[in-house]
């Protein structure tokens, strides 16, 4: 379909003006992390440092990091282990029940949050009768996060030429051998990128994570919650909110250079 | 289990390791078995049995002096939801809030979406998925957050002079924000399908650009079209933070289960009131299926 001018026109204005809408709110939260307002007020009058300061030194926003790194850390962990496990199966094995697999593994993160967190709300607690906690939200952030790590090493499987595994195996190695010395470090860097996905994903999670996580437990996301409402906490709120962005783009931003790379070999 | 003897004198040396290797071999049920016990036991305990079970605790019920939970069977709780108004009212809502946010995000995505794929060249068709990806990564809660300095008193809509403040205008708004760039990524991707021999044969043919938009261009893209609207659709009727945070008081499906499991502590009623997104999602689901959509996703 050849394109006019002035319809290229129209375009290139639609197009901008759906930038705008996608980037004018993130613009507002960082302009207000260092605007003198304490209410949010817009056009802020001047624009100051003071909530950075006072960010950086506040004890409640630092413990809910070290939260959300823990979790985030302990939970990729365990993704990682049953992402790579799934994904090896399924890129070798033919089986009944081979597309079964696939959507049991989507589905944690195919429906809602809200289904999620209360189905696994009601499982640890009406169910098993434990404490919500630290080791409960562990587990539900695993749940819904292997499925990134199986989705990375999977799509890596595929484009992976089974001869060199054919080979390893001519030459005496067995299966763990093979794994160690040809698979893994073929898979190593997709194996990388879901690990930061995860990360970025649990990181950044606060439904099933306010159905799961009990009251004692304040991840990052959880006290910019708590903290929304209060008067007089916006300023800091907004510089934890800047930050927190940063922190959950960059390593996904991360993972699809490394995506990228790879693909371009 | 009797090792057969090892052909050639230089054979490695005989391990546990090595013989548990050659046991995968030759039951390839036991390797598989090895492999999916886990992820899939995982999946099955933490996901497919809690789900089973909250349709279970869904007909239980409450101890109204301790708030325990007591497994005696009732219908009690889903004929509230099925019946009473106040559930009926949020229902409808939630479902008319979460048709309107699909409908906006299609609206946006689709000139969006056939611009990058079709009208750009290739550079600034490189820069743009990133400029509309970029926000998918940045937190919910900070765009949220965002859209709730823009409602607030005093905040940039207001001077401006637009005053609708913290309601359904708002939550739709903000929703529809939220979830655009996953409404955007599955219609650029099937607009970049289309193939534009069947478009130039269509304007060969003597068929002006809206004539071959709706005729050729359009059908083609159902199957995207409903993929990125199972995501801003079921992801709106689960919602629950947003509403929470530039809503004011309204209520959604998800406001009131959040409110049961914590504030109330009524789990089986929370339980009962989940059900109603998750029928319709899986009737969604069902209705969409033969258009191929889910594959889309």
């Amino acid at each position: 379909m050849r394109i006019s001018k002035p319809v290229r026109a129209t375009f290139v204005a639609i197009v901008a003006l759906a930038l705008v809408f996608v980037y004018v709110p993130l613009l507002v939260v960082l302009v207000n992390a260092f605007s003198t307002s304490q209410s949010l007020a817009w056009p802020p009058r001047s624009l100051t440092l003071e909530w950075w300061g006072r960010a950086a030194t506040n004890a409640g926003a630092w413990e809910a990091v070290g939260t959300s790194v823990l979790v985030a850390a302990c939970a990729t962990a365990i993704a990682l282990v049953l992402g790579t496990l799934c994904s090896i199966a399924l890129d070798r094995y033919a089986f009944f029940g081979k597309e079964a697999v696939n959507l049991l593994v989507v589905l944690p993160i195919a429906l809602p949050g809200i289904v999620t967190g209360i189905v696994l709300n009601n499982l640890f607690r009406t169910g098993l009768g434990l404490q919500l906690g630290l080791g409960t939200l562990i587990a539900s952030h695993a749940t819904f996060c292997i499925v990134t790590v199986y989705n990375n090493a999977f799509a890596r499987m595929r484009r992976l030429s089974p001869n060199l595994v054919d080979a390893s195996t001519d030459l005496g190695a067995d299966r763990f051998t093979t794994f160690r010395l040809v698979t893994l470090p073929q898979l190593r860097s997709a194996l990388f990128a879901g690990a930061l996905l995860a990360f970025g994903l649990s990181f950044d999670e606060i439904i099933v994570t306010q159905f799961t996580a009990g009251p004692g437990v304040t991840t990052l996301p959880i006290w910019i919650f708590q903290n929304m409402f209060r008067p007089g906490q916006a300023p800091i709120v907004n510089v934890v909110a800047v930050v927190l962005v940063v922190i959950s783009i960059v390593p996904i931003a991360l993972a699809q250079r490394l995506e990228a790379r790879a693909e371009a070999r | 289990m009797t090792a057969t003897a090892p052909a050639t004198a230089a054979a490695p040396p005989e391990t546990g390791v090595r013989r548990a290797s050659r046991a995968f071999d030759r039951h390839p049920r036991v390797g598989l078995g090895m492999l999916l016990g886990l992820p899939v036991g995982w999946l099955v305990a933490v996901y497919v049995v809690s789900l089973g079970f909250l349709l279970i605790t869904a007909l239980w019920q409450t101890d109204s002096f301790t708030n325990e939970v007591r497994m005696d069977w009732t219908l009690d709780n889903v004929a509230r939801v099925v019946s009473q108004e106040l559930y009926r009212a949020v229902t409808f809502r939630t479902l008319g809030t979460a048709v309107l946010v699909t409908l906006i995000d299609v609206a946006i995505a689709l000139p969006v979406g056939y611009a990058m794929a079709k009208v750009f060249g290739p550079r600034a068709r490189a820069a743009l998925v990133i400029a509309f990806l970029m926000p998918l990564w940045a937190s919910y809660l900070v765009k949220a957050y965002a859209w709730r300095s823009i409602f607030i008193e005093g905040g940039l809509l207001s001077s401006l002079g637009i005053t609708p403040g913290f309601g359904e205008i708002a939550t739709v708004v903000t929703l529809s924000y939220i979830w655009l760039p996953y409404v955007v990524m599955p219609i650029y991707a099937g607009f970049e399908r289309v193939p534009d021999s069947l478009v130039e044969a269509s304007s060969d043919l003597g068929a002006r650009n809206l004539r071959t938009f709706a005729s050729v261009v359009l059908p083609l893209m159902y199957p995207a079209i409903i993929a990125g609207a199972i995501f801003s659709f079921s992801l709106t009727l689960g919602d629950y933070i947003a509403v929470r945070i530039v809503g004011g008081s309204t209520q959604f499906l998800g406001t009131i289960i959040y409110d049961n499991v914590g504030v109330a502590g009524n789990v089986p009623m929370a339980a009962a009131v989940a059900l109603v997104p998750i029928v319709i999602i899986l009737l969604f689901l069902l209705a969409v299926r033969r258009t191929g959509a889910l594959r889309n996703l």
